[in-house]
């Protein structure tokens, strides 16, 4: 029996600043050469449990521990954090931020520096691991000449410089495209081949990570492990669903379909899936049972870009011969890689940027003349990070601002805002100070402060990021709703799931020009446009062809037909349930 | 987009230099240039710095901003030594030569105008120098040289991140600035200077809480990567010394020898042609 490399026992830890432990009863562990995936939905303690892993608890964030965490036998009480940043290589969450080199050479070279190892011993082992990861060719460039796929792997090659033993990835996915995110998990399955280590994958996008396989899923929830199986066992239960993790999309299609799921079907990828012939029987049955799509009617076009052509003073030509009509009361989602043109585009319809050829009609008229503030009016912009909006400590301040600028009367301001409040579900925090608020909830504050403008418009940069399903849903869930009260909502992003189940239509950007403008079912499901938008096929799509479906596209609308009216059937139910409580009060 | 300091990739002699010879040099060139008040040197010393800046290949519209912001430095430091003390240039020299008769102690005098020559061109001999260090030396160079010239290469690094960052907190700023301009806040000239003033708060907030968040994350990718772990760090960057360098160097020290054989020369640091 070989000895674990990372071992848990009766661990728990608590950060100073808080009246409860944040990790509770941790046993857990972890031998050398395994690929380990640890999930959990957003404050199950994934990330402290990283950190207590690679040494920055207790090192930058103070607290208590009790029980027992060792690393290759030693404890980690007893080892500072360089001794275990020799055994854990960690690769952060945030791609830019942890580049601390000017060029990717020396971005590689950071931590033998610090080892003080002579330069001819450290160009050498840095061209190695370079090549190792695939970025021998991009020695001498610098961090914004790399895409997020490159920047990722400069960072895995950083911590392979001091030979690991370990491997430990903080939610790798989550700022990558789709198939750059794709790429990513191949990359990290062969380097495991390569180098022996043992990795562990903190992520919450489940489906993705399983593009390759893994030997076991740990599931956390409020501080606890609550299962630690290999995910053919893992995905034959409803504890993913249980515990707020998206499960892959495939598995959610054959339960709709009435298929009964087992370890001996190998539900872990869509690759490794097999199905009987009456399993598949009853997927055909399931699609064919479909209702005929309703015909939505058009709305009128809201803003209409025609032949739209911006380049930027540095020369990039940033968007080409750009024609989009937006309808009024639509949800439309614009995605496409980094570059592609998309948040140029947004931003010259807000007027952060003047075109220099083309128009944009807002409700028929020119908006050449707009200034950004009149524009503002009409078309709200919120970015992705709400730290970078957030101006006033309080939340009410917050989002009366932009009424208050306009020198609207305090009364009337009052009034707005406690509707806009009401309307996101912040009313009860109206009191409050920013600072108190979770990062979804924050999210909401800079969504309700645009709201108070009363635009017929809104452009959300990546709305879902870093969000776990339970965020996802309820912020989706609430664009949806601002969407049921007629206003038009844009949003830019890279998530695909967002694509599927929310947006009508949605517009493709590539290499600054639209490339699609279609249904999300048949632009997921069009290899084409995949490949040169950098997005990836749904898993619904193998689905029907495994099924023997013969077009995909229809039966992935269905899909997201039948999810809508889910979703709807839930609404209505928790509507009815909440109509019965106020009669009982009544 | 602005930018104040940034290095500027071209092939010259200067660029070839390494940080730390660069460094000594330029720090012995300010200081030169600060000890004396020769006139005559002082020239030299300015015709050599836009020879080098020449040299350098860089432009003068690269490096537009900082010029501009010493330019206007240079006008103010003038116009308050004027206001203050008309009459400094006569108490230097000992003598009084009028050549434009104004009220009182404003007279416009022939000593005067020297002292402020010389004021000028202590800038003009030291700024081209200064900024040809921070735009032919790339950042982590120029850690690196600090830690060679014996400052702790904790401080060396720190000092190098900033400098990086100027760029990006600037973008940050920009687009923080788009959105709160978007919500009606008014920072163009149109608005009265309070209304600008308070509007440039609501953009330091979110810029500072996200310069903090970069830098918890900067400081933790840095400490997992054992930085601060040993006494002495080697450089991926550094350089060897070429004769080039010896040089360099050579030539700094010289010039502070020549500023002190002046002194000596002239009995004083200044240089009396009346």
């Amino acid at each position: 029996m070989k000895e674990p490399i990372i071992k848990f026992e009766n661990f728990g830890f608590q950060y100073d600043a808080q009246a409860e432990p944040t990790l509770k009863d941790i046993n857990l562990e972890i031998y050398p050469g395994e690929k380990i995936l640890i999930a959990g939905p957003s404050g199950c303690g994934k990330s402290t449990m990283t950190h207590c892993m690679n040494g920055l608890i207790p090192f930058a964030y103070p607290g208590e521990s009790t029980g027992k965490l060792t690393i290759q036998g030693k404890e980690t009480k007893h080892l500072s954090i360089f001794e275990i940043s020799r055994m854990v290589g960690t690769v952060l969450q945030d791609l830019d931020g942890q580049f601390i080199g000017l060029t990717v050479a020396e971005d590689i070279a950071f931590a033998l520096e610090n080892a003080c190892v002579g330069q001819d011993d450290m160009k050498k082992t840095v061209r190695q691991v370079a090549r190792q990861v695939g970025i021998g060719d991009h020695l001498e460039h610098s961090p914004d000449a790399l895409s997020g796929g490159q920047k990722q792997r400069v960072s895995m090659a950083g911590v392979m410089v001091n030979e690991v033993s370990i491997l430990l990835f903080d939610e790798p996915l989550a700022n990558l495209d789709p198939a750059t995110g794709k790429k990513a998990i191949e990359i990290i399955d062969r380097i495991q081949e390569e180098t022996g280590a043992a990795v562990i994958i903190i992520e919450h996008r489940l489906e993705d990570v399983l593009w390759r396989d893994v030997d076991r899923i740990v599931l956390m929830k409020d501080g606890r492990i609550v299962t630690d199986a290999p995910p053919d066992e893992l995905l034959s239960t409803d504890v993913l669903l249980d515990n707020g993790i998206r499960e892959p999309l495939y598995l959610t299609a054959l339960k709709y379909a009435g298929v009964k799921i087992t370890p001996k079907c190998h539900p872990r990828g869509i690759r490794s899936l097999t199905l009987t012939e009456e399993d598949k029987h009853k997927v055909r049955t399931w699609f064919h049972a479909r209702k005929l799509a309703k015909e939505k009617p058009e709305g009128k076009a809201l803003l209409t870009a025609e032949k739209i052509d911006f380049t930027y003073d540095n020369g990039f030509h940033a968007l080409k011969d750009i024609n989009i009509s937006i309808n009024e009361g639509e949800l439309l989602a614009i995605v496409g890689t980094n570059g592609a043109g998309k948040s140029t585009f947004s931003k010259v319809v807000c007027g952060f940027e003047k075109q220099q050829l083309g128009t944009l009609t807002f409700q028929g008229l020119d908006m050449k003349s707009y200034s950004i503030k009149e524009r503002a009016d009409r078309i709200g912009y919120v970015m992705q990070n709400p730290n970078q909006m957030i101006s006033k400590p309080m939340i009410f301040d917050e989002v009366a601002f932009g009424l208050r600028q306009r020198n609207v009367p305090e009364s009337e301001v009052t009034a707005k805002v406690e509707e806009v409040l009401k309307i996101c579900g912040l009313y009860p925090f109206r009191k409050w100070p920013v600072s108190a608020l979770s990062f979804g909830q924050k999210k909401r504050v800079t969504i309700a402060s645009i709201l108070a403008l009363d635009p017929q418009m809104i452009i959300l940069d990546e709305p879902t990021a870093g969000q776990d399903y339970r965020h996802y849903t309820e912020i989706m869930e609430f664009l949806n709703e601002l969407h049921g009260r007629g206003i038009t909502v844009v949003m830019i992003t890279h998530d695909m799931h967002l694509m599927l189940e929310y947006a009508q239509r949605a517009v493709v950007f590539s290499g600054g020009q639209v490339i699609a403008n279609d249904t999300s079912a048949n632009i997921l499901t069009n290899p084409e446009i995949i490949e040169r938008a950098n997005l990836k096929e749904t898993s619904l799509y193998d689905l029907s062809l495994l099924c023997g479906i013969e077009d995909p596209n229809v039966f992935v609308q269905h899909f997201i037909d039948y999810e809508e009216e889910g979703r709807d059937r839930q609404a209505g139910g928790a509507a009815a349930q909440n109509d019965r409580k106020e009669e009982k009060r009544g | 987009m602005i930018q104040l300091f940034n290095y500027i990739d071209r092939v010259s002699p200067i660029h070839r230099l390494t940080g730390a010879a660069k460094l000594a040099c330029m720090l012995c060139w300010v200081l030169a240039a600060m000890i004396t008040f020769d006139t005559r040197y002082l020239i030299l010393l300015t015709v050599c710095a836009l020879v080098l800046f020449r040299v350098s290949k860089i432009k003068v519209r690269e490096v537009k901003v900082i010029l501009i912001f010493s330019l206007v430095f240079l006008f103010l430091n003038n116009l308050l030594i004027y206001l203050f003390s008309p009459e400094h240039g006569v108490s230097l020299y000992g003598s009084r030569t009028v050549l434009i008769d104004l009220i009182g102690r404003y007279s416009v005098t022939a000593q005067q105008l020297l002292y402020h020559a010389n004021v000028i061109l202590k800038y003009t001999a030291t700024i081209p120098v200064v900024i040809l260090f921070v735009s032919t030396t790339q950042p982590s160079e120029f850690a690196a040289s600090l830690n060679k010239l014996g400052v702790s290469y904790r401080i060396s690094y720190s000092v190098s991140l900033a400098l990086r960052y100027i760029p990006d907190v600037m973008d940050e700023f920009h687009s923080i600035s788009l959105a709160q301009q978007a919500r009606g806040v008014e920072l163009s000239g149109k608005e009265n200077i309070i209304k600008r003033l308070k509007g440039a708060t609501a953009i330091l907030m979110p810029l500072i809480l996200s310069s903090m968040d970069r830098i918890e994350v900067v400081s933790n990718a840095m400490e997992l990567r054992c930085f601060g772990k040993e006494p002495k760090r080697t450089w991926y960057r550094e350089r060897k010394f070429t004769g080039l360098d010896y040089g360099t160097m050579i030539l700094g020290f010289g010039l502070i020898g020549i500023s002190f054989v002046l002194q000596a020369v002239n009995g004083g640091r200044y240089w009396n042609p009346f």
